[in-house]
């Protein structure tokens, strides 16, 4: 192969233009950003960064010296600041300059030509190249209804600027809608912030899906603990404005130029069941679709994502994917890990030509929220029996064990990182056996522990 | 010199976590391999801590995204992590292990 084209310039293209010159690729390196910022960290815009203060120091690791500064794309300086740059950046200049890729960023993909062995871009550029790697990752989805100016999502660094300087400027009523991980870190911070927060959530609880019944009771006490209104069991039915545009309200909290101008400004949240809760801010967090669009007229077969083989390899072999954007047999995982995990996988099957390497490692991720760490491992079935195998959620500290069939299928940890470690090692290691004892040393296998 | 506690109270496998002051980071001390190591107990990457981390052999991997880290060095061994943690000088003195904290950069230049 003498060009590969990397679509997709988030964490999985970054880790996979990392893949192909530690493989050995030595040819042309192209790299494809819809957004015009170099790969940066997602994980801290819901955390982190959205509690500092605009302009304010970073904290996070990973500075880079202020001349680096020109690898960011600075187009909306006042917004995005040399701090938000140094503290989210995942590489460095060094490293740039040993990727040796072509970066064209700001430029979304439009289409795959396969006859013409060609990446086509929304602004009329091709990109005639040997492989293809996607990784496009995914789209959050929005409410249906006109556009109204203080409601958010919360995916991109443009999404998390938006929303901070809201926050900062003192959006003191926030409604969050939606009561997964995104919309729980989000609640957490801008309760953090000092705000009054509402989620909404479509299901009887938050998280059932993921996590089983009592553990997902035991993540929405941490809302409810912290002052976080959690109203469950109620969709939205509309998302109210009182009519005026943003640029009218002179006095109002928001800042200029956070959303669109004319959309009028967000007031309220009329919930289905009529109730109505008032807002300065809306975050909404209902999920994300897989960044497939550009692909519809492309022979990939498509079906919630770019179907792969446990390789990574499509239905073209010269094609990968990896990230959110990719199915692994059933599976599609959108888990910062997983973006991390499955590149280096595809990658080695770009280049051999056919599957030789399988992505088996189980799905891990991490969510941070009011001070608690919680983790998750593993692949949890819908009938999969939990129980508590050390601490408890009294006091704020536990791990819990997923089983089916005398298997440990998924390990859950709330600020209970040692025992949980263990627990994931064992689970990519396949098939732990459960431990017997209901109490005591539960993720202890004999003599694997200190 | 800073005290961290006696030597049968950190068995081998073992690690503890130390704050010392405000103006010190928190120091991680492992007992692994037969000898003790000291570093920063922050990842270098993301907020973690290695003390929580799983060892092996004289490298620790952080709890949250698996970055591992030689205890020798401190040097990052592979990513996400791409900056070192700072090693601390660890000794026993009859029987109870200090950890004199490396001083901090700002200083030394001073």
């Amino acid at each position: 192969m003498r060009t590969v084209t990397v679509v997709g310039a988030s964490l999985a293209g970054l880790y996979a233009a990392r893949a192909l010159r530690a493989q050995g690729f030595d040819g042309r390196l192209v790299v494809i950003g819809a957004e015009r910022h170099r790969p940066y960290d997602r994980p801290p815009l819901s955390k982190d960064f959205l509690a500092r203060a605009p302009g304010a120091p970073a904290m996070a690791a990973g500075a880079r010296s202020p001349s680096d500064a020109d690898t960011l794309a600075l187009s909306d300086a006042d917004a995005v600041t040399l701090s938000d740059a140094e503290a989210l950046s995942l590489s460095d200049a060094d490293e740039d300059a040993e990727l040796a890729a072509e970066w064209l960023l700001g430029t979304p993909a439009a289409g795959l030509d396969t006859a013409g062995r060609a990446v086509l871009l929304a602004d009329g550029r091709r990109i005639t190249t040997d492989g293809v790697v996607i990784a496009t990752g995914a789209t959050p989805r929005t409410l249906p209804g006109p556009p109204r100016a203080g409601v958010h999502t919360l995916r991109t660094l443009d999404d998390a600027v938006a929303l901070r300087a809201e926050l900062h400027a003192g959006a003191r009523k926030v409604v969050v809608i939606g009561g997964g991980f995104i919309g729980a870190e989000a609640a957490s911070t801008c309760a953090e912030l000092g705000a009054d927060v509402t989620i909404v959530e479509a299901a009887p609880l938050p998280l059932v899906p993921q996590l089983g019944r009592e553990i997902a009771q035991v993540c929405a006490r941490l809302h409810t603990g912290h002052g976080v209104r959690l109203l469950c069991g109620t969709g939205v039915k509309a998302l109210r404005a009182d009519g005026r545009g943003d640029g009218d309200r002179g006095d109002s909290g928001a800042p200029p130029g956070t959303t669109t101008r004319r959309a009028p400004r967000v007031t309220g949240v009329e919930l289905a069941d009529g109730r109505l809760l008032g807002a300065d801010t809306v975050i909404v967090g209902i999920g994300v679709r897989p960044a497939t669009d550009w692909l519809a007229a492309s022979p990939l077969a498509l079906r919630d994502g770019v179907l792969c083989d446990q390789g990574g390899v499509t239905a073209l072999r010269q094609v990968v994917a990896a990230g959110d954007v990719a199915r692994y047999g059933e599976l599609r995982a959108e888990h910062w890990t997983s973006a991390t995990e499955q590149p280096a996988v595809a990658v080695r099957n770009l280049l051999a030509g056919t599957t030789v390497a399988r992505h088996t490692a189980p799905p891990y991720f991490w969510s941070d929220q009011y001070g608690s760490r919680i983790q998750l491992a593993g692949h949890r079935g819908p009938k999969d029996t939990v129980r508590i195998a050390e601490g408890s959620p009294e006091e704020g500290s536990l791990l819990a064990v997923y089983e089916r069939d005398g298997e440990i299928t998924a390990a859950f940890a709330l600020n209970r990182p040692r025992p949980f470690t263990r627990l994931r090692r064992r689970l990519g290691a396949g098939r732990p056996a459960a431990p017997a004892a209901p109490a005591g040393a539960p993720a202890a296998a004999p003599g694997a522990t200190p | 010199m800073i005290p961290v506690c006696r030597i049968e109270d950190l068995p081998e496998g073992e690690s503890v976590r130390i704050e010392i002051d405000d103006a010190t980071p928190a120091i991680a001390v492992f007992h692994t391999d037969g000898a003790l190591y000291a570093v920063d107990d922050t990842c270098s990457h993301q907020d973690a801590s290695l003390s929580e981390g799983w060892v092996e052999g004289c490298f620790v991997e952080c709890p949250l995204h698996a970055a591992l880290f030689d205890l020798r060095t401190g040097a990052p061994v592979c990513l996400p992590a791409r900056r070192p943690v700072r090693t601390h000088e660890v000794s026993v003195v009859d029987g109870m292990i200090h950890v004199r904290p490396a001083v901090p950069e700002e200083e030394a230049v001073a």
